[in-house]
């Protein structure tokens, strides 16, 4: 059997497995935000907040609820780093620098996890597991609980009520998320993934007689249970600077697959969700193929462009190697680069600035794209509605009707919402590469020099903004202006698009529904899929070409 | 005070209490209860995967290791290797890839010298190895800088190199190759692959066995 059938096969099997999860993994997450009953645990947890999880908040509660519980976040994660010099049970590694600590703390609790440090020299266990993995579960409920209560505010109506965001924080925690990341990490640790929480210790090397025979010193680490939430949260944060190209996070090819699919489970699954809430699965159908049809599309180029493996390096090498590990191979590490920046993932199993010019461009028009195909969790479903209020927005206004979305019409104040939602992130990227390229000095920090040079900024700013994660990783970002710059861009990018997705939820729930007439366009049918479809890449396009234009496709039709 | 700054402070509060709480569910429980698991089930996957030669542990078979000598199979080239720059009183080794473009003069210029090397060591009398015939593993540098694997074509490129360096026929040290490759998984996940260090292992059991 050839790589390329492999390839195939694997994505066949990726696609099977995912299938198989969506019915039952949809349906029990729209349970678990519905059911009005609460776990003993969780009426623990309540009073330990002190939060009344039965009272329905505004939109406005809603997200002072998301915010407060965000900046308590950064503030707590800032402090954690600052201190760990002092704290016991962190290898004795040192205090992380301010400008570090904040980017790295701003990164973990927008779903980023974007790193300007190395993992194994800098994060204790303290740090690892009691700070950033802890955010990896936490930053993932919240883009949940966010999604959630968009997809109330088409459901219900005549109510400004969008349901209780402590309550869908904890539920998201504890009945999917920790669950879920249980099981996937005794499954990795199963294949090889360690689990300890050793010191640094030293390990003999191979003595052949001749040479080496030496020691080298390992880190330990609880890299299993990170490694699961890492993945199941749409983070990204490797425990290691390699990610998930690093053996102990991803030893084996089946253990590649399988954190692949703990990538994509909840984002698809979640539009099952969504069609059980809004009461019609064949809604979450519609969004479902939209998010599969990008997210295929875009595997299939990425295998054609790195198979084909065009640049004056890879063409001597022989094939599309560099960068990437033996045991993976291009196939599957093709689908991973694709699931992780279609996703607000950001880990990686190999390493996106050696792809061919043409694959680096694959990866950063994915995040480009607003990461909805199908996306983060949580973000990735209200992403991916807001498209589709723009989608039938043009819809109406070609055919002159007033447009309306699942019963709820699409009026001025709906389309400014969702206008600025899509504005915000290009506006971003656009603005903090251009100054970075002005200035004297952030060009420095560039490993490649070239259209690649100019991609490294771009593709930075392109993951920070839509909080992907992952990056062209020759650029030097543990510098303070990088350090602030994508920080903001991580927080800007986050928090000003949960404001227009909760204030379009708030306006939708006031409505009362508009019955479905002969002149409705109907939102279930493959028509509408393709009409998203186009909507989605035509905006990207347009907005982002110039960009591309200086960066990948300079490099990759050279 | 007015009313807004104190509900504001209420509100941070209810925040603070909220993470403390997931924070021992998610940063306390849940790790220690996975490592609980981990360590009583499968101890040796846990602990890094050890594998011991002559009774001493020499590495793990996850982590690819550099510098054998030419008697030996070699691994993959690890440009991106690094060493840390902070908490230096470790030496740790920072794993990563070197990042470069596939336009980069720099790693054209690495993949024709690693190119080169491999079809001079490997050439011995009766045996030539063509720039064509290498693949593409054996002069790029991995994502980890720590891949443990080779291809078996890498893997089989060497076999002439090692036999005549340990005076051992060719088919018996092909034979070791061919016993040490690992097919992809259930038949099409992943890549085939050799691991270099229990390769070389297995090959300085044999020698000695001589």
């Amino acid at each position: 059997m050839g790589p390329v059938l492999a390839g195939v096969l694997q994505l066949l099997a990726l696609t099977a497995a995912l299938a198989l999860a969506y019915i039952p993994l949809g349906n029990y997450m729209a349970r678990v935000y519905s059911s009005d009953k609460h776990w003993r645990v969780e009426k623990w947890v309540y009073k330990g907040i002190g939060a009344n999880p039965d009272a329905e908040m505004t939109w406005c509660a809603y997200l002072r609820g998301v915010l407060a519980f965000s900046a308590v976040g950064v503030l707590f994660l800032y402090l954690l780093m600052r201190l760990q010099g002092v704290l016991p049970g962190s290898l004795g590694f040192s205090s992380v620098n301010p400008a570090q600590s904040f980017n790295t703390a701003v990164s973990f609790v927008t779903n980023t996890n974007w790193q300007s440090y190395y993992g194994e020299q800098t994060m204790g266990h303290v740090v690892q597991t009691a700070g950033l993995a802890v955010q990896n579960f936490v930053s993932a409920a919240v883009g949940m609980a966010v999604a959630v209560a968009l997809v109330r505010g088409f459901a219900r109506s005549r109510t400004g009520e969008l349901g209780n965001f402590w309550s869908d924080l904890v539920r998201g925690t504890l009945r999917i998320l920790v669950p879920a990341a249980a099981i996937a990490a005794i499954a990795l640790v199963a294949c090889g993934v360690i689990q300890n929480f050793s010191g640094i210790h030293e390990v003999g090397q191979f003595f052949d007689g001749h040479s080496m025979g030496g020691s080298q010193q390992w880190n330990g680490g609880a890299v299993a249970s990170q490694e699961a939430i890492k993945e199941i949260g749409t983070n990204g944060g490797g425990y290691f600077n390699a990610n998930s190209a690093h053996p102990f996070e991803n030893p084996t090819p089946f253990t590649n697959l399988f954190e692949i699919f703990l990538i994509l489970v909840i984002p698809f699954s979640l539009t099952r969700t969504f069609g059980v809430m809004v009461g019609s699965v064949r809604q979450g159908y519609a969004i479902l193929a939209t998010m599969f049809t990008i997210w295929l599309g875009f595997v299939a180029l990425m295998m054609w462009t790195e198979f084909a493996h065009h640049g004056p390096a890879l063409q001597a090498a022989g094939g599309a190697y560099e960068g990437k590990e033996v045991r993976f191979g291009v196939g599957a590490s093709s689908i991973f680069a694709v699931s992780t920046t279609l996703t607000s993932t950001g880990a990686v199993d190999s390493f996106h600035s050696s792809f061919t010019g043409l694959g680096g461009g694959i990866t950063m028009l994915g995040m480009m794209l607003g990461e909805i195909a199908p996306g983060g969790v949580g973000s990735g479903l209200y992403g991916m509605l807001v498209m589709a209020v723009i989608a039938v927005f043009i819809a109406g206004l070609m055919v002159g009707r007033t447009p309306e979305y699942l019963g709820k019409k699409i009026g001025t104040r709906e389309i400014k919402l969702a206008a600025c939602y899509i504005l915000i992130t290009p506006a971003l990227v656009l603005v903090f590469t251009a100054v970075s390229m002005a200035l004297p000095t952030p060009p420095h920090s560039m490993l490649n020099s070239g259209a690649h040079g100019f991609s490294e900024v771009l593709y930075a700013f392109t993951s920070a903004s839509n909080n992907n994660g992952s990056a062209f990783a020759g650029l030097n970002a543990n510098t303070d202006w990088f350090n602030t710059t994508t920080g903001l861009a991580m927080l800007l990018g986050r928090f000003l698009p949960m404001v227009f997705v909760l204030a379009l939820a708030g306006s939708l729930a006031e409505q009362k529904p508009v019955p479905v007439t002969a002149g409705t366009l109907r939102t279930e049918k493959p028509l509408f899929t393709g009409l998203l479809v186009g909507a989605i890449l035509i905006i990207t396009g347009l907005t982002y070409f110039p960009a591309l234009a200086l960066g990948p496709l300079a490099e990759g039709l050279a | 005070m007015n009313n807004s700054v104190v509900n504001t402070a209420r509100l941070l509060g209810a925040g603070l209490r909220a993470l403390l709480v997931l924070t021992l569910v998610t940063g306390v429980i849940y790790p220690l209860v996975v490592t609980g698991i981990a360590q009583g089930l499968f101890p040796g996957k846990a602990n890094g995967s050890e594998v011991k030669a002559d009774g001493k542990v020499v590495g793990s078979s996850l982590i690819g290791q550099q510098g054998y000598s030419l008697g030996y199979f070699q691994p993959r080239p690890a440009n991106g290797l690094g060493e840390n720059s902070v908490n230096t009183q470790y030496k740790l080794i920072l794993s990563g890839a070197t990042n470069l473009a596939a336009d980069n003069k720099e790693l054209v210029k690495q993949v024709e010298d690693a190119k080169a090397k491999v079809s001079k060591d490997n050439s011995v009398p009766g045996y030539t190895v063509k720039p064509e015939d290498i693949p593409a593993d054996a002069v790029t540098s991995s994502a980890s800088g720590l891949d443990p694997d080779i291809s078996p074509a890498y893997a089989d490129l060497q076999v002439h190199r090692v036999a005549e360096r340990n005076g051992l026929t060719v088919d018996r040290v092909q034979k070791l190759v061919d016993d040490h490759t690992e097919g992809r998984t259930l038949g099409f996940i992943g890549e085939p692959r050799v691991n270099v260090l229990e390769l070389n292992i297995a090959l300085k059991d044999l020698v000695a066995k001589d």
